[in-house]
């Protein structure tokens, strides 16, 4: 299946000022209503962008429910965005709502890897270029080239890195199975060689 | 022939290395895949609607345990949220269509995936498991290279019995001296990540080693080994020893009888070499771990029990919590108890509750519940007499599954209140619209459930001792 690719992209930021910022709260568990990958985008941040639960009063001290930041497609937090529960729905979630990139100064591991497979751009950038991030007019347009790897605001540029593999499964929108059955003769050899090391694995319960 | 010393996690990826995946990644073969009708069912949707094929279903295990209802009286679809069915049902379906092992609501082996995978044997030292739940670091307790992914890498494993992985840096722990009286593995994994903060495992697979670990038993192991996610590392291992060997033994999926002696050799080499080095070491003294209690919406956010909330506090983490700096945690008053979850809900985990709670009776207003991880758990508690003493002293005794640990939806405690838990997340809204979690560890729950307000095991027993 093709999948969402990520070259270039410009747009709105808006600040999440808090570290640790986790997948329950990304999605909460009770907006994961259906067996599948969309109808999320209402839950985004549902614990912080409503009044309450049940009530979908939409919270104004809430920086995506700013008037201003309306069109919002850059998210900048802290540290260890995205930790907590493996659940890829967050990730739906925030592409659904429209991210298509977050900056941080460090990501929960399952999450920064849910992103690259789901056209999300994950940048880690070090503390000073969030602080100068941070500080920037809220208009200001950040521009994102991915072969370059330089993100551009207001005349600076940052350069950010990313997995030579990460960076193929954002930019060709690859999928990642068929990637992978390319090399399915190779897969196959391990597991007969394996068999006669660890028959155990191979053989069913007793 | 002399070669570089290798660290455990060294010897199990390269066990498990098919080749280069190109871009610096490795293809590292998956030996058993784990799903649950959360994040699994949707993965084999995803597989089914792509067309791939299960590439082998006989290592593949689905089990319910997110969203089923812990009412004892439960029926197959009863879900614990509403709407939550579809979730159970479609897994079923799913599962059923692509052949793998299921393991059903009512199943006399269900449980929570991180407690059965060990006591089926389907989590063995020396194997590679995946599951799309990032508490799959239990697994390393016994030797294995476990991790959690997303549910499209758990499509990928599942098509193609392989992921493509960039190979994680590496950080040992080594914890030496002894545990004090009334201190357990959760109080140690809590003060670990305490100490080094929510990010403090640097997103390595962490080892963990000294005599204090080696001390452990194998359930104890997997709570220390479950709470690693919490501490940001990629997943976490624990070189398999005598204990190990002797718990997977005669195990559904276990090695038969016939492989028993060769696994056993294999086994045996499943251990870091003197001399391997890592890219961080940490030392822990485990004499100075004290029982120890969340206060704020991190686990990194928790104190000794008997100590102030720091001055410097996390100050929306507190306002979160209905709390300032300066207040005991103990003697806090709580409205909820919660005993259960991957981390906390083996068999020796309710004993030690039970412990406390025998001849005692539940604060009348206190609402706690106690969800055993497994029907096995469950099983061997009543055989004991556990659930007596649970019921006596007021808990409600649930039907194996994640229950309170995380909200889905549907009956929870009431906003604001206070629920000490011996679960592993206290994130904003985890049990619940504004529900305020404290993690503890099983015992400090029974012991604050009776005493009404957070306490100190210790204390309660001599209270009424004396």
């Amino acid at each position: 299946m093709k999948r969402a690719s990520f070259i270039r992209h410009s747009g709105k930021f808006a600040i999440l000022p808090v570290d640790n910022i986790d997948t329950d709260q990304i999605i909460p568990s009770r907006e994961m209503k259906t067996v599948g990958r969309t109808g999320l985008a209402d839950g985004l941040f549902a614990g912080w962008r409503y009044l309450s639960a049940d009530d979908r009063t939409p919270n104004p001290d809430f920086v995506l429910n700013d008037p201003e930041r309306s069109g919002t497609t850059i998210l900048v937090s802290g540290e260890n965005f995205g930790c907590g529960s493996s659940r890829e729905h967050a990730v739906w979630a925030l592409f659904e709502y429209g991210i298509r990139v977050i900056i941080a100064r460090s990501f929960g591991d399952i999450f920064f890897n849910n992103c690259l497979r789901n056209g999300i751009l994950p940048i880690r950038l070090n503390s000073e270029d969030i602080d100068k991030i941070m500080a920037l007019d809220r208009d200001t347009t950040l521009a994102i080239d991915l072969p370059e790897q330089t993100l551009r605001c207001d005349n600076s540029a940052m350069p950010f890195d990313i997995s030579a593999y990460g960076k193929r499964l954002l930019a060709e929108g690859l999928d990642p199975i068929e990637l992978t059955l390319r090399s399915f003769e190779q897969i196959r050899h391990f597991h007969r060689e394996d068999e006669t090391l660890r028959p155990w694995i191979y053989s069913s319960a007793h | 022939m002399s070669s570089k010393p290798q660290t455990l996690f060294d010897k199990l990826w390269a066990s498990h290395r098919i080749g280069s995946a190109g871009d610096g990644a490795d293809l590292i073969a998956i030996d058993r895949i784990l799903l649950h009708e959360r994040t699994g069912g949707v993965a084999l949707k995803m597989l089914a609607e792509t067309g791939h094929a299960v590439h082998a279903p006989s290592r593949v295990f689905a089990i319910m345990d997110h969203i089923v209802s812990y009412r004892s009286d439960r029926a197959a679809d009863d879900a614990r949220s509403p709407g939550g069915e579809v979730f159970i049902r479609e897994t079923r379906n799913m599962a059923q269509y692509a052949g793998i092992h299921l393991i059903d609501s009512n199943d006399s082996r269900q449980g929570i995936v991180h407690v059965i995978a060990p006591e089926l044997g389907i989590a063995i030292p020396g194997a590679s498991l995946v599951c799309p739940d990032s508490h799959t670091c239990s697994l390393g307790a016994l030797g294995a290279l476990a991790w959690g992914i997303g549910s499209s890498e758990a499509e990928h494993a599942m098509a193609t019995g392989a992921l493509r992985v960039n190979q994680p840096p590496q950080m040992r722990i080594t914890i030496h001296g002894e545990l004090p009286e009334g201190t357990g593995a959760k109080d140690l994994a809590l003060h670990i990540i305490a100490r080094h903060g929510a990010s403090g495992g640097k997103r390595c697979a962490v080892e963990f080693a000294g005599s204090a670990v080696e001390n452990l038993s194998v359930e104890e192991r997997l709570t220390l080994c479950n709470l690693a996610v919490e501490f940001s590392a990629f997943t976490a291992i624990i070189r398999p020893d005598d204990k190990v060997f002797e718990y997977v033994k005669g195990r559904p999926f276990s090695p038969a009888q016939e492989h028993s002696h060769r696994a056993a050799k294999q086994w045996m080499a499943l251990e870091t070499d003197e001399h391997a080095e890592f890219d961080y070491e940490l030392s822990i003294d485990a004499s100075k771990v004290n029982p120890l209690v969340s206060w704020g919406t991190s686990p990194a956010q928790s104190s000794a029990i008997n100590t102030p909330i720091p001055q410097k506090a996390d100050s929306r983490a507190l306002a979160y919590m209905g709390l300032e700096p300066g207040v005991h945690l103990a003697g806090l008053r709580i409205d909820g108890a919660f005993i259960g979850s991957c981390t906390n809900g083996r068999l020796s985990d309710l004993r030690s509750a039970a412990k406390i709670l025998a001849g005692r009776k539940v604060a009348s207003h206190v609402q706690a519940i106690c969800v055993p991880g497994s029907q096995l758990v469950k099983r061997q508690a009543e055989a004991e007499g556990l659930d007596i003493i649970f019921k006596s002293a007021g808990f409600e005794w649930g039907a194996p599954g994640c229950a309170m640990c995380f909200y889905a939806g549907g009956v929870t405690f009431p906003p604001e209140a206070r629920v000490i838990s011996s679960t592993n997340r206290n994130f904003e809204g985890r049990q619940g619209p504004c529900v305020r979690t404290h993690l503890a560890s099983p015992a400090t729950v029974a012991a604050s459930a009776v005493a009404g307000m957070i306490s100190q095991s210790g204390s309660v027993m001599a209270e009424i001792d004396a």
